[in-house]
């Protein structure tokens, strides 16, 4: 074989195993038949009955609130974290504090929080799942921002400070601008983490208020029903939609 | 005498330059030659096709084996060609010691590992880096990183050393030291070395022989002293030295600028516009003007220490004349003077085309 | 005043607006990280060291029990479980990534792009999803076991699902990203002239493989392995679902202590145990990446 030709055969090893199950499920979830795994003809009708599902539409509608709610703070203060140590401290050390939310073991972050919302009498619900998706949230804002603040020159800043802008206006009208590309992949990566987000979750989530991904847990441990496979092909389509524009809009390949 | 390394009809062009054009060149043996030109002008393409990490498009290139008879580099892959590259970088492995950047070669080669031994420490000798043989490439100074390089690629004893700009890595003050160590190894081991520059004081204060180049092509391929006093054409005139390029007509075997005839070597390989090349140690300033070649009048002077600068106006010339005498300058701002040469020492060129090489 | 004292004052004021330049912006998030990562992180640390309450919880009895228990049996058994299943995963992944990351490289820069974004795509869906469609696969009546018997390759389907190797599977699935990702960084960065240099002194790609790139890469490779390893420890989900709870890791242990047995210092040991084999797997990683490239003195 040629020098380029066997570099193909892991290529096409890793892409389809990477992606060979997730055609599979999208193409199940348009089966009619009552067993998941079994195709017996093409139907639509799980993802209507998606809609009729009392606990996935629960299930949904409290991802939703804390997904955006992560979304708004975990980016205004990563923001001003990544400019904070990429202007003003310039430190490793304290970039790498920042950043470790990101590459805690997530299951070790999710037993400590739960120690200490019951430590100091916080009762799980929404609110401990979106504190906790807010720290690890703001670490990848962070990252993105970081990346594209070293890519941009802080002497404009100075000459915006030399040309007598106050630092509130030099940061608005100089700073922000031109991290703003950053900022809005960093929100949509938030909003996907969130959204699929299940460990932590699992952990600081009450009883009462499950987030979809709890849901999903709970309907593939306890008995799985085709409306799994509809529900999982709309997510990631959600997610495919989501992190793509996040590459569109800065090359997020660069920064991971 | 059969050249070492034949280099004939050598074209490579990328999407839209032509980064070499029809290049010829012929290496002796145990020569240190140079190919000296501005940044882009073919000399790293050349260099990387000898070693095996470009492939012309057309053209030969072959070297004279053990046996006597040529061989064809192009067909060989690159870890085949009996030719070692010291390059810009000088590309020493990180993660070996200096011991082991050195041995790496001779140990491709199958040698026993007595003989691998025997070979680094000889060649640690040669350039004196014995006490560092267990040394980090990154804990070594600029100095040392290229004498490692250097090594490694002579230690191989290779028919011909390609160097990419060897000392351009380097401080001012080493440079000058590894300049004259250079020149000294390469009498020392007796190898065949071609250096790529685009620093013309390097190329003719080290080698034998000079290849100019520009545009993807060889301009002139000679001595250094030839280069300087005699060069083939315009580009290498101003690319080579410093020196005054006076524009003016030739007709029959006369340069005339001005209207008046100067003094030329030889204008008769060249017929319509040219220009008279001046080197400002040739050019003498008179305080008398009754048999000055031109005249004009004193505009700047620098004084050098050991020599002076003066430039010297010349009405309806634009460049002035640069004139380099001994001792401090010995006229004033403003003053008029006279300006005198030997014809043996104005070559005129032709402009625009290239003329035959002069004599 | 005199000059100099002037240019003192003036770099004193520079400071200043400094450092409460950094206060504003990185205050926040710093505060952020500290009472929601370090925090909890030093709470389990505390906890390992008192013993359970009845319902869960704490008492506030100092023990060093909760490490010796580590090392009963039956939880070193688990240990040896999970370091195995990691172990095993983490090869795969870097006998597969290791290819792709530098079949990747070797692209034209518009399809590595693309090439790369495939890669990491499926890391950013929900991993439940990602684990479940695997459930789909190896299920007994799945697409994998009927195109098999269509196939006439067996005869009868395969119990592949709630199997190590399902599990194995499973993790491989969910962290081979995290391993071309770090792998693929570190190959591009290995300089081009150091393969000429090779090729030059007579080695063959291989070799030159051998002797340069594998080397060189190695810090990326072992970041790479450390990003799949410790994950597979600390992931329940996987042998939950489709090692169908008969392969026990350290991350169902620990799920356990806190949701099940509610002995939360014995699962504080546990979860403590995964971050400091992160902490030092990366100081390890630290230390070789100085080595091979010589920043450090080496002493022979």
């Amino acid at each position: 074989m040629s020098k380029v030709g066997w570099l193909r055969l892991p290529l096409a090893v890793t892409y389809a195993f990477l992606y060979i199950p997730i055609v599979v499920l999208v193409i199940m979830s348009f089966n009619a038949s009552k067993t998941p795994f079994v195709w017996t003809g093409f139907s639509t009708k799980w993802y209507g009955e998606l809609l009729n599902n009392e606990l996935i539409r629960e299930g949904f509608i409290n991802t939703m609130i804390v997904a955006v709610s992560a979304t708004i703070l975990a980016t205004a203060l990563g923001t001003m974290l990544a400019i904070g140590i990429a202007r003003y401290f310039r430190s490793a050390i304290v970039e790498a504090y920042s950043l470790a939310p990101a590459i805690i073991p997530d299951l070790a972050l999710a037993i400590g929080l739960l120690a200490l919302f019951s430590l100091i009498g916080v009762s799980l619900s929404l609110v401990s799942v979106l504190l906790s998706h807010v720290v690890f949230g703001m670490a990848f804002v962070a990252a993105v921002v970081i990346a594209r603040l070293g890519q941009t020159d802080s002497s404009l800043e100075e000459a915006s400070r030399d040309l007598g802008a106050s630092a509130v206006s030099t940061f608005f009208r100089i700073t922000l601008p031109s991290i703003a590309p950053a900022i809005i992949a960093g929100a949509l990566l938030v909003f996907t983490l969130s959204l699929d987000e299940f460990v932590v979750a699992y952990f600081t989530d009450g009883p009462t208020t499950p987030t979809l991904p709890i849901v999903i847990y709970s309907m593939v441990r306890f008995g799985v029903t085709p409306e799994i496979n509809a529900l999982a092909a709309l997510l990631l389509l959600v997610s495919f939609t989501i992190v793509l524009s996040a590459q569109r809009i800065t090359r997020l390949t660069d920064s991971v | 005498m059969t050249p070492l390394l034949s280099i004939e009809h050598v074209s490579k062009a990328y999407d839209t330059t032509q980064a070499l054009d029809d290049v010829s060149i012929e290496i002796q043996p145990n020569e240190f030659f140079a190919l000296l030109g501005p940044s882009g002008c073919g000399k790293t393409t050349l260099l990387r096709s000898i070693a095996g990490f470009e492939d012309p498009d057309s053209g030969a290139i072959s070297i004279l084996g053990d046996d006597g008879t040529s061989m064809s580099l192009l067909s060989l892959p690159p870890n085949k060609r009996p030719v070692n590259l010291m390059f810009q970088s000088y590309a020493l492995f990180p993660h070996m010691n200096v011991r082991k950047n050195i041995a790496y070669g001779l140990e491709r080669e199958g040698l026993s590992r007595s003989e691998v031994d025997a070979r680094v420490a000889e060649v640690l000798e040669t350039v004196s880096l014995v006490d560092k043989a267990k040394a980090r490439p990154a804990q070594l100074s600029g100095g040392q990183r290229q004498r490692v390089a250097l090594a490694r690629a002579i230690v191989k004893r290779p028919r011909l050393l390609l160097l990419d700009e060897p000392l351009s890595a380097l401080d001012r003050k080493v440079r000058v030291e590894m300049q004259l160590e250079l020149k000294r190894l390469q009498h020392e081991v007796g190898i065949t070395f071609v250096v790529v520059t685009h620093d013309q004081e390097e190329a003719m204060s080290m080698a034998d022989r000079i290849a100019v180049m520009h545009d993807g092509r060889v301009q002139q391929i000679a001595d250094p002293v030839t280069l300087y006093s005699r060069p083939a054409n315009v580009f290498v005139a101003d690319f080579i030295g410093s020196g005054t390029l006076l524009p003016g007509e030739v007709s029959g075997d006369t340069f005339s600028a001005l209207e008046r005839r100067l003094p030329c070597n030889n204008a008769s390989g060249v017929h319509g516009p040219a220009v008279l090349m001046l080197r400002p140690e040739s050019v003498r300033v008179t305080p008398d003007d009754s048999d000055a070649c031109l005249r004009g009048a004193v505009i700047e002077t620098h004084f050098y220490g050991g020599s002076s600068i003066t430039a010297i106006r010349v009405d309806g010339v634009e460049q002035p004349v640069v004139a380099r005498s001994a001792g401090a300058p010995r006229y004033s701002m403003g003053e008029e003077v006279g300006l005198l040469w030997d014809a043996d020492e104005a070559v005129v060129l032709a402009v625009g085309g290239s003329s035959e090489t002069p004599p | 005043m005199s000059p100099s004292e002037k240019r003192i004052s003036g770099r004193g004021a520079t400071e200043r607006r400094a450092l409460s330049a950094r206060a504003v912006f990185a205050g926040p998030g710093l505060l952020y990280v500290t009472l929601f990562m370090s925090l909890p992180l030093l709470l389990i640390l505390v906890y390992s060291f008192f013993t359970r309450g009845r319902f869960g919880g704490i008492v506030w009895d100092f023990t060093l029990d909760n490490y010796g228990r580590a090392f009963e049996p039956v939880y070193l058994k688990v240990f040896g479980t999970s370091i195995v299943i990691a172990g095993i995963t983490t090869l795969l992944a870097l006998l597969l990534g290791y290819p792709t990351a530098y079949a990747i490289t070797r692209l034209s820069p518009r399809w590595r792009t693309i090439a790369l974004v495939l890669v990491v795509l499926p890391f950013w869906t929900n991993f439940l999803i990602r684990t479940y469609a695997w459930i789909i696969l190896l299920n007994s009546e799945g697409p994998l076991n009927s195109a098999l018997l269509d196939l006439g390759i067996i005869g009868a389907p395969l119990g592949l699902l709630y199997t190590p190797a399902a599990v194995v599977v499973g993790l491989l699935y969910a962290y081979l990203p995290l391993v071309v990702l770090p792998v693929y960084a570190s190959i591009e960065r290995v300089d081009r002239q150091l393969l000429e240099a090779a090729s030059n002194l007579g080695a063959s790609r291989i070799r030159t493989f051998v002797d340069v790139t594998l080397p060189l890469t190695l810090p990326g490779v072992m970041i790479g392995a450390i990003f799949v390893f410790v994950p597979s420890m600390g992931n329940f989900v996987v042998p939950e679902l489709l090692g169908g709870g008969k392969t026990v890791m350290v991350g169902n242990l620990i799920r356990d202590q806190f949701l099940e047995a509610r002995d939360w210092p014995f699962g504080s040991v546990l979860a403590l145990f995964v971050v400091f084999l992160l902490v030092a797997l990366f100081a390890l990683q630290a230390a070789i990446s100085r080595r091979i490239n010589g920043k450090q003195v080496t002493r022979v």
